[in-house]
């Protein structure tokens, strides 16, 4: 079983420390990753669902984040204790990143097969006539059209759902283990994210690659993912193999999100809604987090932070209601 | 073409609206190489406390709609009519008396607010321009419309950046109620909040509309927001209404092969329940050099001959569900 995990994070926490306190992001968050499986990551703003991604890359944002505690093992290799120097060859070819919008991951300045030529010659260090061939190739494996054309285009030539597909082939361009999809599809139209979304699926298919994906939206969770890990307030709160948890959610965290989705089918009566505010992240109380806002807490849920319970086949929920199962 | 066939009597009527932006090269001595149409005859009406639901993808033209409603542009043929009267041609207090009588929420909180305003002096802003009355009886309304929205009365002398995004979406519906409007145009006003926020902003326009009989002209991507919130929906694409239908209607019995796609692309709500996906190829052509004929035949999985050649009128196929499709012609 431990053989075929390509990603195992243990109890990260990343914290931001500023003058006015200490703000904890990420606050003792777990999970493993399969080679070949795509693990969901689901959670409203400001959860750490970022955050994370940002660590297992690191590639901290500037002004006081630091990861102080946790591994980080990919294939059993603690990448948090790697030198800067060391993960510059980490990343992208062990492990690769998707961010939101296209618009910023591009360099308006160069064509996309300038930014094309550069990733993979990291890889190959190969002649500049064989890189051109081979950016060629892979704008076909996302399938551009015309890519001999659109490879001497610039970023601002073409549209979202391309620019998207031009990030995602360079993105496996060193053909990484492990890629994380950061809200890849927020910023394109249904349509569209549906082609990107199917693009994705196929690549990792042909790849075998791992995708840890990013989202808010559990119809992204439903389409893409294998498992799916809920995030809230700097924690994993509920963990497990996507069909089990849309039918059977345990932590109240999980199940109060998916009963606030508008549907396309049933009532369009009101819809369920979480009262309240998410704790802040400075002051997080010390039973469970989301205990002020959860309509089955108890005096235990504010002494303690529950630990995972089993609810299930690789089922687990951060709640102290499952210690009965 | 469409159009006449909408119900009469209504608070709002749009009718045969059209929007073309010339498309020029150089500055003093400008060309003018072509037009892009981003509104191409579109018409509907809007009655009092009702919704009607714009949907589409970008580019398609509901911004720009929704811009030609709110007066903010003028259209470049066609008209727009507020109980009769045709809004383009209003001017001094009758434009004034317009702008309080139609207001609207756009999609981003963190820009459409004054970050050096407190949130009393943004909504009492819309109170002062129409006139409201002395400063006690503004501050009575903006107690009252905090209220209504769902604020504390205390956060009056708070500033946006203490507010979360939901709460600053709340503050803009609270700011848009203040004149006591007759419609307000909703510009994606949940897309950009968490999900569990987004429902509380869903159910609050729901409860202000009953207590108000305010209409709303909602502009949205999402199909499951518009079938929770809208009476009647609009399908656009590429500036024109393809289909149109009371909301139900539309969901159980989707026409347009546009629609079909949009509807197709929806993601399940569960990991078991995946229909048939309609994935459209390529993207949504140019409005600057928009197809022949039906404006949907260069992506459609149904075209046939005449599609390129023949543009479908918006056909009723069934009582109040107009759609434009060659399909659905006899």
């Amino acid at each position: 079983m431990t053989g075929d995990i390509v990603l195992d994070v243990r109890d990260l926490q990343t914290h931001f420390f500023l003058r006015r306190g200490i703000v904890k992001a990420v606050d003792g968050v777990s999970f493993s990753l399969r080679r070949g499986e795509v693990l969901g990551l689901v959670g409203e703003s400001g959860c750490g669902k970022s955050l994370t991604a940002l660590s297992l890359m690191r590639l901290l944002p500037k002004g006081g984040a630091r990861t102080i505690h946790g591994e980080v093992l990919l294939n059993g290799d603690d990448i948090l204790t790697r030198t800067p120097r060391e993960m510059r060859e980490i990343r992208g070819r062990k492990i690769s990143m998707v961010l939101q919008d296209p618009q910023t991951s591009l360099n308006p300045v160069f064509t996309i097969g300038d930014q094309l030529r550069e990733a993979i010659f990291r890889r190959s260090r190969a002649r500049h006539r064989d890189l051109t061939h081979e950016a060629i190739e892979a704008l076909r494996r996302v399938d551009i059209s015309a890519p001999e054309q659109r490879i001497g285009q610039f970023p601002h030539q073409m549209s979202g759902g391309m620019k998207q597909r031009v990030v995602g082939a360079i993105a496996i361009s060193g053909q990484p283990e492990v890629l994380i999809a950061d809200e890849p599809t927020t910023a394109l139209d249904v349509t569209i994210q549906l082609q990107y979304l199917k693009l994705l699926k196929r690549l990792q298919q042909e790849t075998g690659m791992a995708i840890l994906f990013i989202t808010h939206d559990f119809g992204v969770v439903a389409r893409m993912c294998d498992r799916v890990a809920v995030m809230y307030a700097g924690r994993i709160v509920e963990c497990g193999p996507v069909a089990e948890v849309f039918d059977n959610p345990s932590h109240p965290y999980t199940q109060a999100l998916i009963a606030s989705v508008p549907k396309m089918t049933g009532s369009t009566a009101r819809l369920y809604t979480i009262e309240g505010q998410p704790p802040s992240l400075m002051d997080l109380p010390v039973g469970c987090r989301f205990a002020a806002r959860c309509p089955h807490a108890e005096e235990r849920c504010e002494i303690a932070y529950p630990p995972s319970f089993a609810v299930g086949a690789a089922h687990t929920a951060d709640c102290w209601r499952m210690t009965a199962r | 073409m469409s159009g006449g066939e909408f119900r009469g009597g209504a608070l709002l009527e749009v009718q045969h609206l059209r929007k073309y932006y010339p498309f020029t090269k150089g500055v003093l001595f400008a060309k003018t190489l072509g037009q892009v149409k981003a509104v191409d005859d579109v018409s509907f009406a809007i009655e009092a406390g009702e919704t009607l639901g714009l949907v589409g993808e970008s580019g398609c033209g509901k911004t720009t709609t929704s811009k030609l409603i709110l007066n903010l542009e003028e259209p470049s043929d066609g008209r727009v009519l507020l109980h009769g009267k045709p809004i383009h041609a209003l001017a001094g207090d009758a434009l004034r008396e317009y702008r309080a009588r139609v207001q609207a929420v756009f999609q981003d909180p963190w820009s459409s607010l004054n970050p050096r305003m407190t949130i009393g002096r943004t909504i009492a802003e819309s109170l002062i321009v129409t006139g409201w009355g002395n400063r006690a009886e503004i501050a009575d309304r903006v107690s009252e419309l905090l209220d209504q929205v769902g604020l504390r009365r205390d956060q009056i002398t708070q500033y946006p950046h203490e507010f979360s995004g939901g709460q600053r979406q709340r503050i803009a519906l609270a700011s848009a109620l203040a004149s006591r409007p007759q419609l307000i145009v909703l510009d994606e006003p949940v897309s950009a909040l968490d999900v569990s926020i987004r429902a509380q902003m869903m159910n609050l326009l729901k409860d202000i509309q009953a207590q108000s009989n305010v209409a709303y002209l909602l502009v949205a991507h999402d199909l499951a927001t518009v079938r929770h919130m809208a009476d009647y929906t609009a399908v656009m694409y590429l500036g024109k209404i393809v289909e149109y239908a009371p909301t139900q209607a539309l969901f159980d019995n989707v026409t347009h092969p546009y629609t079909k796609a949009l509807f197709s692309a929806v993601l399940p709500p569960r990991p078991d329940r995946r229909e048939e996906e309609i994935v459209l190829a390529g993207e949504v052509p140019s409005p600057l050099n928009p197809p022949s004929g039906c404006r949907f035949h260069t992506r459609c999985p149904f075209v046939m001959a005449q599609c390129s050649r023949e543009e479908p009128p918006l056909r009723e196929i069934a009582p109040g569900h107009l759609t434009a499709c060659h399909l659905h012609a006899a």
